[in-house]
């Protein structure tokens, strides 16, 4: 009886293989109904480049209108819309997709899996986006404009909102559910659909880093849609969540928020620790120092990234045990990310270092995002960030862990495998000169910043005192540079496939699995459980 | 031992689907869903029918993706891999779930304990009440210190909702002995048992929606009825959501069962139903506690 089903089994897939396609299918439909996850993640890193430019954009109107002190350029109230839907489209649509489509390209490669564990939801997770995406920018050309009230969505001002309201609150329900359908797949496929002698203790770092991403992501996203859905009856169904006549609390809105809010800031940052894990080591020419510490260094970052929220909120008004705990709590995460940048250093001690475009991302990535890890250790002092509390001190703060934090690794990651996706070299130079403009104009913009919060600049304003004068003209300098510098890298993406043929291993014995498929990785791969080796990086 | 060795060859080629127009039909729904939604909430009347555009196209996706990947597993395309993902997949999916009911539950819990205790002057809170709120005093269940919504009574936990909190307990043991019967191979009985699960399941429902009746007719308590209110219809009214899907879900997988599908050994998706029964069950028995009861 077994034998007979099994042996019909194999008929109707043999049947099944022989439709189905060997090669991608023609013209749109390749790309609307894939189920290829190197298409997917395409698709996802395309989407995400084009809102990096979005955001970007939005970005040189704040910078232009903050060039100088006065109102030139834009009204306040747009000034404002700019501000939040630069931070939307940015952590939404720029970061997280393109994490999502480096983990769509890269973890099934490095795991040896043929495909995402789920390759229809894939594409669901990815179709989702551009709808969110439409929704969410139409409300620009609405009556009362764009959401103004900051990315986070803070009740009372949050209901000042016009018509965008609802279509703000249901384009992140949207997010939220494309983002949970995209963890859930990560984690079945991690979990599932791993080479059979992968044990969980040698899997890559990238991908260890994006399992423990997918798990805060499905543990807070659901959250966060809880949390707008409660903004959306509030304003539209005259529930009290969030008003203090009827019991509620705006506070409570905050703390809601933040507990999605703060894990979401290690969404963005694991897998760029994931990235620069698997770039250090191949230009270091020697395996990652303390893989095993890495992995419970994240797994702690993840743990801690629950029970420290209200550090967002130290200025609310909670009581003094509060502050004492969130204090204390958020200070202990400096240890186990001091325990990733130390290994990243003992990864390049003694190391025969090359410095490839990767390899530069990866060291600004080090050097910088530590700058970020610091000042946010000053935010966490809960008696001075009263003082930091709202200022440019705090836009500092995030815009290093972001841009020469998540952004350079994402450029890191994409530099490192591109090969392995084209299977052609991109140009080298103007890859170099992309990351030293980047790296100077980012220092440029974001450096002066930490000045200006620590003499008090508001952020979120479009207008400031004119002592204030020179630290911002030195900063809109280096965001218009930075910005410009980011067209010389979609050049280098666009003219990727001129350059010479690569090998299968690209680099100089790269560790991982990615390495031993042709480049570029043929549509289908590891159609059978590939077999792991010592020189793969294994041992 | 035999069949151990058997499943690891069937194992050795993996399975990939076909290319699938459904997720993009899925997205398509979304747009004209959210679309729909967010006009009408801002006064446009056509956003209603653009709304129900939206759903039916939804409906219409999940019954196409549904059934093709219905017609796969039958077709018997999906490998023991296949299965483990789509369970895992369920997995994650109720825990996701789960967290969503958190912030309910969150927001509960700090009302009660937080906002509406400092509003009476609780903790460092003296001035907040005596400047603010002055004479308020902070009680459970509480529709807060402006009195939103006024007067009203709240919801008991004896009578209807106890008799909710029977059905749907005995609904997770008819369920149970469902699954039972369809692993001996007793179709009878699934049959059977399965039936009793969605009746009790929709009977339940329609409890809810007296209950509903009952509070907005004679006790005034309403959605906006302060935060007592608020937290009561939200947390139940989700939950009533949940408990509709499932049952619609139970209803699914019975016709399934009169249709001779699922075996002792293959049956994830009655498996996915059950424990999405079993989820919303727990998740009833934590609103009886916290939101009737205590």
């Amino acid at each position: 009886m077994t034998r007979g089903i099994k042996k019909m089994t194999t008929e109707v897939m043999d049947a099944h293989d022989m439709h189905d396609d060997h090669s991608p299918a023609k013209g749109i439909k390749r790309w609307l109904f894939s189920t290829s996850h190197k298409d997917i993640g395409t698709m996802y890193l395309v989407l995400s480049l084009i809102m990096f430019f979005v955001g970007g954009a939005m970005a040189m109107i704040i910078r232009s209108e903050l060039a100088i002190p006065g109102l030139q350029f834009v009204h306040p109230e747009f000034f404002n819309q700019m501000t939040t839907m630069h931070a939307l489209i940015m952590v939404f649509g720029a970061v997280m997709p393109a994490f999502v489509g480096l983990a769509n390209w890269m973890i099934p490669l490095m795991i040896g899996a043929p495909d995402m564990a789920l390759p229809r939801m894939n594409n669901w997770s990815f179709w989702i986006l551009p709808v969110a995406f439409g929704l969410l920018a139409s409300t620009l050309f609405m009556p009362g404009g764009a959401p103004a009230g900051g990315w986070t969505m803070y009740p009372p001002l949050v209901l000042q909102t016009g018509d965008a309201f609802p279509f703000l609150i249901f384009s992140v329900h949207l997010l939220g559910l494309s983002s949970i359908m995209g963890a859930i797949n990560i984690i079945v496929t991690v979990i599932n659909m791993r080479a059979p002698d992968m044990s969980l203790l040698k899997m890559p770092m990238f991908v260890w880093t994006w399992l423990i991403t997918a798990y805060l992501l499905i543990a807070v996203m659901p959250v966060f849609a809880g949390a707008v859905t409660m903004l959306l009856t509030d304003q539209f169904f005259g529930t009290s969540f969030f008003l203090a006549a009827g019991g509620g609390d705006p506070v409570m809105f905050q703390h809601i928020f933040w507990f999605f809010g703060h894990p979401e800031v290690y969404i963005m940052i694991l897998p760029a620790f994931g990235v620069v894990s698997e770039i250090i080591p191949t230009f270091s020419r020697k395996p990652l120092f303390g893989h095993d510490s890495m992995v419970y260094a994240a797994s702690c970052i993840a743990f801690l990234s629950f029970i420290v929220w209200a550090h967002h909120m130290f200025t609310v008004g909670m009581p003094l045990t509060s502050q004492l705990f969130f204090m204390f709590a958020t200070m202990l995460i400096a240890v186990p990310t001091g325990v990733k940048i130390f290994n990243w250093v003992a990864t390049m001690w003694r190391g025969s270092m090359t410095f490839e475009t990767p390899m530069l991302f990866s060291l600004a990535f080090v050097f910088l995002f530590t700058i970020g890890g610091f000042s946010g250790l000053m935010l966490a002092i809960a008696p001075a960030d009263i003082q930091y509390q709202d200022t440019y001190f705090v836009v500092a703060h995030f815009h290093y862990t972001l841009v020469p934090g998540s952004v350079f690794a994402i450029m890191a990651g994409t530099y490192y495998w591109l090969p392995k996706w084209t299977g052609h070299m991109y140009n080298e130079t103007l890859g170099k000169v992309h990351f030293w403009t980047s790296t100077f104009f980012v220092n440029l913009t974001f450096f002066p910043m930490h000045f200006l919060g620590l003499a008090g600049m508001p952020r979120r304003i479009p207008d400031y005192s004119t002592q204030f004068a020179d630290f911002n003209t030195m900063a809109s300098v280096g965001a218009i540079g930075f910005g410009v510098s980011q067209l010389l890298f979609v050049w280098v993406l666009l003219t990727s496939k001129k350059g010479t043929k690569v090998t299968a291993e690209v680099w100089d014995k790269p560790p991982g699995l990615e390495w031993t498929v042709p480049s570029p990785a043929p549509y289908h791969t590891f159609e059978t459980p590939p077999k792991l080796s010592d020189a793969d990086g294994f041992h | 031992m035999t069949t151990t060795t058997e499943n690891h060859n069937a194992d050795e080629r993996y399975y990939i689907p076909q290319g699938s127009h459904w997720p993009v039909v899925g997205s398509v729904g979304l747009f004209f869903l959210m679309l729909g939604v967010s006009t009408w909430l801002n006064g446009a009347d056509s956003g209603f029918y653009i709304m129900l555009t939206g759903f039916a196209i939804i409906v219409f996706m999940l019954t196409g993706w549904f059934s093709t990947v219905i017609g796969e597993s039958i077709g018997g395309l999906y490998n023991d891999q296949v299965d483990k993902s789509f369970r895992q997949g369920m997995f994650w999916f109720i825990f996701s779930e789960v967290m969503f009911f958190a912030a309910f539950f969150g927001a509960l819990f700090y009302a009660r304990n937080m906002s509406v205790p400092w509003l009476g002057g609780a903790s460092n809170n003296f001035f907040t009440n005596l400047l603010l709120w002055e004479g308020y005093e902070s009680t459970w269940p509480s529709n807060g210190p402006g009195n939103v919504g006024g007067e009203y009574e709240a919801m008991a936990p004896l009578g209807l909702p106890l008799v909710n909190t029977v059905l749907l307990l005995s609904s997770s043991i008819t369920i149970t002995i469902a699954h039972h019967a369809l692993i001996a191979g007793k179709r009878a009985q699934l049959t059977a048992f399965l039936a009793a699960t969605f009746i009790l399941g929709f009977t339940f429902v329609y409890f809810q929606g007296v209950e509903y009746m009952e509070a907005y007719a004679h006790l005034n308590l309403k959605l906006t009825s302060g935060i007592y209110g608020s937290t009561f219809f939200m947390l139940t009214g989700f939950h009533g959501m949940h408990v509709t899907i499932g049952a619609i879900m139970l209803t699914v997988i019975w016709f399934r069962v009169l249709k001779g599908h699922f075996s002792a050994d293959k049956h994830f998706a009655f498996e996915a139903v059950a424990w999405y029964w079993h989820f919303v069950d727990v998740v009833w028995v934590g609103l009886y506690v916290f939101v009737y009861w205590m």
